[in-house]
């Protein structure tokens, strides 16, 4: 189910902690799980839970409980952008408003051609750079005007 | 002559973070002298009370007090825990300092691990910066090369190892327990305390949790002195702190002060209000902290003690800067949200109670709202206060009372008139698209 | 010690205590859903705030330690007013449906509302509503009507052993599920339908059938395993609705199994006979007990005064009661015979005669947890003893160093020092090794029957834990006894135990499993133990509650046996195949129709009284066997009570420890080599062990009741090219099965896995067995 490289990076995050806390690697190992297959299913949920040695459900409770992890498909691009308050002084609502236009879909949605989907975020430690914008979870992008969000979407391949 | 930089000094964008640059800002002297000494642990603690540093991540408990709580003839694993999961809305200044600073932070590990007897250390750093998690990845792997970390650090026999875990989306892991769990492979709840982290932390060991800021002021602590950093700020609130200012100013970011500058200075080096529109409010330490109108907020000085006084907090020195566009229960609307969507879920009175708030901010604001309401806005924030198992509950509560204390006339206004004060437009072009502080 | 005031009442509680834990020593109730005193402290629910002097804010008493001069107030105002808030935000997204809550009447959320709730509602906004799970054939869900308190959650992490409950998602819309398709299949799962403080996990087989407060409560004992659990079987109208645990810390804890829990739907089975039937001219048709008894007593004293008495036999069911394994014996040993036996999956019988007393756990069943080494041989543990599985799983948890010798590598959920997967021929051998180590490590001589042999790292590992305790047992499990060498197996653990300082000890098996030693249902001078008695088939059988061709250790023979028999004699609920060889089936009580006694494996005399009349004509064994031996003629057959026959037994007091014993004389120890052939690991899975279990709906439709496989590892699999999947002719003895092959890694090489006590799987025999693609 996980792939050879992914086995070899998960194997390197399990080193980081004490030999009976493998389980301290699951929220890596859904992370590279994620990259390698696009989102969460349940089977690739059960495979991380296999290779670490923990209850399936304890895997699932880790992969619900935090934001950045799929557990149903995603566009190609995953934009998530922040309309928290201090972004959202700053144009973070204007920023969804514009995707959400210009992509013809709205949070939670993915484009007809499966390239975005578009979430809502909550603060990602980026108010300075408001208005502030995620893609593909590991890409933090700052002051996303429509200009910004023109460049980007042109960019997105 | 007054310290306003410490952390920030001498940096040069993303060119400072290699370890090169940081050695040749003075790097690593501190841990140098430390092993070279042969400083005690205690001596390194003391000179941490000295200091007067408080934890920089919104509780503000003085660090030496702290590492001192660590068991010192504890047989078997201790750990050390620095803080970057930096969630709380309006806070961006850990991420600054894993930018253009990570060294720092890794030099204030190894010392603290050196100070409290731990072995290990982990850096949990939030996934909205993934970027910097693999930058602090390199960082340490530089510092591993240059013998500053790992075993036998420097030849002295002692050992520290430092890994980065990256954190994917959940503010409660800020919470130092919801963290500890979060390492642990686990969701993010946090734990009931007592036992506190320092008995039993992370699996269970002696573990002492700090925020980013924390850690990176300790070089300099041991390197100038306690009573240096306690200098630089004012009594009781040691040193400099970074501020995040957001919102209305005309230059958002990342700024380092002394401790007791006037307010008004910080907004002066923001650049001021944007546009030139006065100020209506302040959240003045990450949007858990109470709201106060511009009239009391323009008399604070920024330390632990004059905010704390004028009935908010410190806080993670979060600024967040409201203009008169705003409407608040807009601006509460979204925080309430917040609060609502982050709640971990496990105890009562935060999982029920924060739905229960932020539904009805949100029908006040679209013209629901009933003459009650405000009543049993404040009745359940009270409900929830204090009687959860972590500070969420209170943080989601502190935003609910103190915006319908302070500003009680506006909420009226909407209940009774199903609509804002500030016309829509007015509020759509205050928010809008704003990037002056791009450098 | 510490001292602390709790609403003015002073008290001293221990070290470590919580403000909960202080309040529950003097009976003071303080309110709490998430708190259970087996679970991890949660402290989430928040019902249990409390206030405390000097702290400045109410604290929860769950999780709240106890300091010296503490002073608590747990009804002040500030406490109730903590308590309601806590109590209005757990009523807000609750659908309050009592009137269709299967809970209603016996909920802890309804319960404690009626004190602190308010009024009206002040939560004006839209409820939540969850969707349900499917739990599996045991437990059903409502869960909008969940509170979170995570109880279930941590009983199947720490209790269970495996979590297969999780709070999935955060915030209000976290939800408590098993993982996506997924349901709760331990054997233990059933608890937390009693663990759930309100109606979200209800009894699926129970759902809708009764109200709580219609039902009365009655006491029993399980008839199930050798633990004998406490329950409360609730009834109405004199059918039982459902099964309960009564807490009984030194047995079963708050704690059921799940067979103890789900068995009683068997008690309505479609093949349950409460009318007497005799056959004659090949026909069956009911008659009055009268002529029933009399048919049977003239069939037996028929086939004695004909063949001789010794041309009988008596099978008894070790999950008989105490009363109808002696009567049985004492009406079978008054017709001049001696040939009785209970012990119907023995195999190996050459310790009768060099054994001291009646083999039994050892210890009390309380004292488990306080093991510090522990080496388990032969037993499918979790299924075949779900309760002390448990708690060996709690003691190993915190520190208790396990190891165990079996066939097959099973999920037992808990560490374990060390672990030997071996062939059951083996499995001599692997204790020779242990046993030999462990007398090295000692300095203690073995006997000089057991014969040198060359130690494994394995045993060594084991034999180095078990020198290294203070207070270490060894147990024989099921498989153990069962085992074709059992004799042996009893012996070397003996020496184990004599050169380790340890104690040996018995699993019991079923419910009268040392019951059946103390009444003597068993050859006591030249009888034939039960592999004989159908071996050298007999001319005429008694039959008490069992059914021979599930119930033996050899089916195919048993089956061979009753059909040649002139006459059978069958005492028992259901008709099972019975009609097949029986000559007379007399409808007998099962547990909660009669009153009796099951001797736990501790020794433990548990006498239980009927809790519903016996269903139509049924009557309780003892009184049919009472009769039948007045019929017979016997003196002393003039019971009037099942009391009367335990006093007859066991005397007033009931006191039994004298005549337990684990001693065995010596026995000299051969080690074969590995056989050439395939062996089988015949498990007796955990719902069809008895005649009752077999005939629980629910519980058969459980993943524990999967039909029978050939299972078996890789290599194994491979060396008769086979793969997994294929229709294979499993031949043992004269018997033959077919069955699909099965790939299982956990079962050691050279072994196939095919359960015992199924229909399928029956008509195997003993001995060698074959496999082979059809
Ligand atoms: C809901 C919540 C969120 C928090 N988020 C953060 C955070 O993002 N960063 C942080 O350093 N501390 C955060 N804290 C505070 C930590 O629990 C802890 O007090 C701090 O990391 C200790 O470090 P310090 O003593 O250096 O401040 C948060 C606390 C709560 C209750
Ligand atoms: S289902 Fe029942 S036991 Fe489980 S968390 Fe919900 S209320 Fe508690
Ligand atoms: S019983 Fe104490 S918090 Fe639930």
């Amino acid at each position: 189910m996980l792939s050879q490289e992914a086995q070899k990076q998960i194997d390197r995050e399990v080193a980081k902690y004490p030999a009976d806390q493998k389980q301290s690697a699951v929220m890596s190992a859904l992370r590279i799980a994620q990259v390698e297959k696009g989102w969460l299913a349940p089977e690739t949920i059960a495979a991380v839970a296999d290779y670490l040695g923990m209850a399936p459900i304890a895997v699932y409770e880790v992969a619900s409980f935090y934001n950045m992890y799929d557990l149903s498909p995603v566009g190609r691009f995953k934009l998530t952008v922040c309309t928290n308050l201090p972004c959202a002084l700053s144009g973070g609502v204007h920023a969804a408003d514009y995707l959400k236009h210009k992509l013809g879909i709205g949070f939670n949605e993915t484009t007809p051609d499966g390239k975005f989907t578009l979430k809502e975020g909550e603060c990602m430690g980026a108010c300075g750079d408001a208005p502030a914008m995620l893609v593909n979870n590991h890409r933090l992008c700052g002051w996303m005007t429509p200009d910004q969000i023109d460049k980007l979407l042109a960019e997105l391949e | 002559m007054t310290i306003q930089s410490i952390i920030l000094a001498g940096l040069d964008g993303d060119r400072s973070w290699r370890l090169a640059d940081y050695v040749q800002r003075g790097g690593y002297e501190a841990l140098k002298k430390i092993l070279a000494q042969k400083m005690t642990p205690d001596e390194v603690i003391a000179e941490l009370k000295k200091s007067s540093l408080r934890g920089r991540g919104g509780a503000g408990f003085p660090t030496g007090l702290k590492w001192s709580f660590m068991p010192k003839n504890y047989v078997g694993d201790k750990y050390v825990v620095c803080n970057t999961d930096e969630g709380e809305p309006g806070t961006f200044k850990d991420r600054d300092i894993m930018r253009y600073n990570p060294h720092m932070v890794i030099e204030g590990m190894i010392i603290a691990g050196y100070a409290m007897g731990a072995g290990t250390g982990y850096n949990y750093i939030h996934g909205e910066i993934f970027d910097l998690y693999l930058r602090f990845e390199e960082a340490l792997e530089e510092a591993r090369a240059a013998g500053f970390l790992g075993s036998d650090i420097l030849g002295s026999g002692f050992s520290f190892n430092l890994h980065a875990h990256h954190g994917y989306g959940a503010y409660i892991c800020g919470e130092e327990t919801a963290l500890l769990e979060s390492i642990e492979g686990k969701k993010g709840q946090p734990r009931y305390k007592p036992p506190f982290p320092a008995s039993f932390g992370l699996y269970g060991k002696p573990t002492t949790i700090n925020n980013t800021e924390t850690f990176a002021a300790v070089p300099w602590i041991i390197n100038n002195g306690g009573e240096k950093y306690l200098e630089a700020g004012k009594p009781n609130n040691g040193g400099t702190k970074i501020f995040s200012v957001s919102g209305h100013v005309n230059r958002p970011g990342v700024y380092e002060v002394a401790m007791g500058t006037p307010f008004a200075t910080l907004l002066e080096m923001c650049g001021g209000m944007r546009g030139g529109r006065k100020l209506k409010a302040c959240i003045p330490g990450g949007s858990s902290a109470p709201v106060l109108p511009a009239d009391i907020m323009m008399d604070c000085t920024l330390d632990y003690d004059s905010i704390s006084k004028a009935g908010s907090m410190l806080g993670s020195g979060a600024v967040i800067i409201m203009d008169e566009t705003v409407c608040m229960v807009k601006a509460l609307e979204r925080l309430s949200y917040f609060y609502h969507e982050e709640s971990c879920g496990q105890c009562t009175p935060c999982r029920e109670g924060t739905g229960w708030m932020y539904r009805v901010v949100h029908r006040i604001e679209h013209g629901l709202g009933r003459p009650e309401d405000l009543d049993l806005l404040t009745s359940v924030a009270d409900n929830i206060c204090g009687r959860t198992i972590c500070a969420l509950g209170d943080a989601a509560a502190f935003p609910v009372k103190s915006f319908v204390k302070h500003f009680r006339s506006e909420f009226e206004y909407h209940i009774e008139n199903k609509k804002c004060l500030v016309p829509p437009d007015v509020q759509r072009s205050g928010s809008d698209f704003f990037v002056a502080g791009k450098n | 010690m510490l001292q602390l005031e709790i609403d003015g009442k002073q008290i001293e509680v221990p070290e470590g205590s919580t403000v909960m834990d202080a309040a529950r020593q003097i009976g003071t109730f303080i309110p709490h859903f998430c708190y259970h005193k087996k679970l991890s402290i949660a402290a989430s629910c928040r019902m249990c705030l409390v206030q405390v002097e000097k702290a400045p804010k109410p604290m929860p008493a769950c999780a709240t330690p106890v300091t010296n001069g503490m002073k608590v107030m747990t009804r002040s105002e500030v406490a109730v007013k903590a308590q309601k808030d806590v109590m209005e935000f757990l009523l807000i997204n609750h659908p309050l449906d009592c009137p269709i809550c299967d809970q209603g009447g016996e909920c802890q959320l309804q319960d404690l509302s009626v004190g602190y709730g308010g009024m009206a509602s002040r939560y004006q906004e839209e409820k939540r509503v969850v969707v349900n799970k499917n739990l599996g054939p045991l437990v059903s869900t409502d869960m909008t009507r969940c509170i979170h308190c995570t109880r279930c959650v941590r009983f199947t992490a720490e209790i269970g052993g495996f979590q297969e409950m999780g709070q999935a998602f955060r915030n209000e819309h976290a939800e408590i599920m098993p993982f996506i398709e997924s349901t709760v299949d331990t054997e233990l799962s059933g608890n937390i339908i009693d663990l759930c403080p309100v109606g979200a996990l209800t009894s699926k087989p129970f759902r809708f059938s009764a109200r709580a407060w219609e039902m009365s409560r009655r006491k029993s004992v399980s008839p199930h395993d050798g633990l004998g659990s406490n329950l409360v079987v609730q009834t109405k109208l004199d059918r039982v609705k459902r099964v309960l645990p009564l807490e009984n810390e030194d047995v079963n804890e708050c704690w059921l199994s799940d067979k103890d829990r789900f068995s009683y739907e068997g008690l309505t089975a479609e093949d349950r006979i409460t009318r007497p039937m005799i056959k004659e001219g090949g026909q069956w048709r009911e008659v009055d007990w009268h002529t029933a008894l009399e048919f049977a007593a003239k069939a037996v004293k028929g086939a004695a005064a004909e063949h001789g008495a010794a041309s009988l036999g008596a099978l008894a069911s070790p999950h008989s009661t105490l009363e109808e394994l002696y009567l049985l014996q004492k009406l079978v040993r008054g017709l001049g015979c001696d040939n009785v036996d209970f012990r119907l999956r023995q195999s190996d019988f050459s310790a009768d005669g060099k054994r001291m007393g009646v083999p039994w756990l050892g210890m009390k069943i309380a004292q488990i947890p306080k093991l510090d080494r522990v080496l388990v041989v032969g037993s499918f543990l979790r299924k075949d003893h779900p309760l002390l599985a448990l708690r060996l799983r709690q003691a190993a948890r915190k520190g208790t160093q396990v190891s165990v010798i079996h066939p097959t590598r099973d999920a037992l959920f808990m560490p374990l020092a060390a672990r030997a997967v071996v062939a059951p021929d083996q499995m001599v051998g692997t204790l020779a090794q242990v046993a030999q180590a462990l007398a090295g490590i000692k300095g203690v001589a073995l006997d000089a029957s057991v014969p040198a042999v060359t130690v494994g790292d394995e045993a060594k590992k084991m034999a180095e834990s078990l020198a290294s305790g203070a207070n270490g047992a060894v147990f024989l499990g099921n498989l153990a006894q069962q085992h074709a060498c059992a004799s042996t197996l009893h012996f070397l653990a003996e020496e184990i135990s004599r050169v380790g300082g340890l104690t040996l000890g018995f699993l019991g098996e079923a419910a009268n499993s040392v019951g059946g030693y103390l009444a003597g249902a068993l050859p006591a001078v030249d009888g034939l133990n039960a592999a004989r008695m159908l071996a050298e088939p007999r001319k005429a059988y008694v039959v008490l509650g069992a059914e021979p061709e599930l119930d033996c250790a050899d089916g195919a023979q048993a089956l061979a046996a009753m059909e040649a028999a002139q006459a059978v004699i069958v005492l028992s609920p259901f008709k099972g195949r019975a009609t097949e060889y029986a000559s007379v089936i007399l409808p007998v009580a099962p547990f909660t129709e009669t009153s009796g006694t099951f001797v736990n494996t501790e020794g433990r005399v548990q006498s239980f009284n009927a809790v519903v009349r016996p269903l139509d004509e049924t009557r309780p064994g003892w009184k049919v066997l009472r009769v039948l031996g007045n019929l017979l003629g016997h003196s002393g057959f003039d019971y009037d009570s099942s009391e009367a026959v335990r006093h007859d037994l066991l005397g007033e007091s009931a006191e039994v420890s004298s005549k337990l014993s684990n001693g065995l004389s010596r026995i000299a120890v051969t080690l074969k080599p590995a056989a050439a052939g395939l062996q089988r690991v015949a498990d007796v899975p955990i719902h069809f062990a008895d005649s009752l279990v077999r005939r629980a709906e629910s519980l058969q439709k459980t993943k524990d009741a999967r039909p029978p496989m050939a299972a078996m590892n890789a290599a194994t699999l491979a060396g008769l090219g086979l793969s997994a999947g294929d229709k294979v002719k499993v031949k043992q003895g004269a018997g033959v099965a077919v069955l699909s092959a099965a790939l299982d890694d956990t079962i050691a090489a050279g072994c196939v896995r095919v359960s015992a006590a199924h229909p399928t799987t029956c008509g195997l025999g003993a001995g060698e067995i074959t496999v082979e693609r059809v």
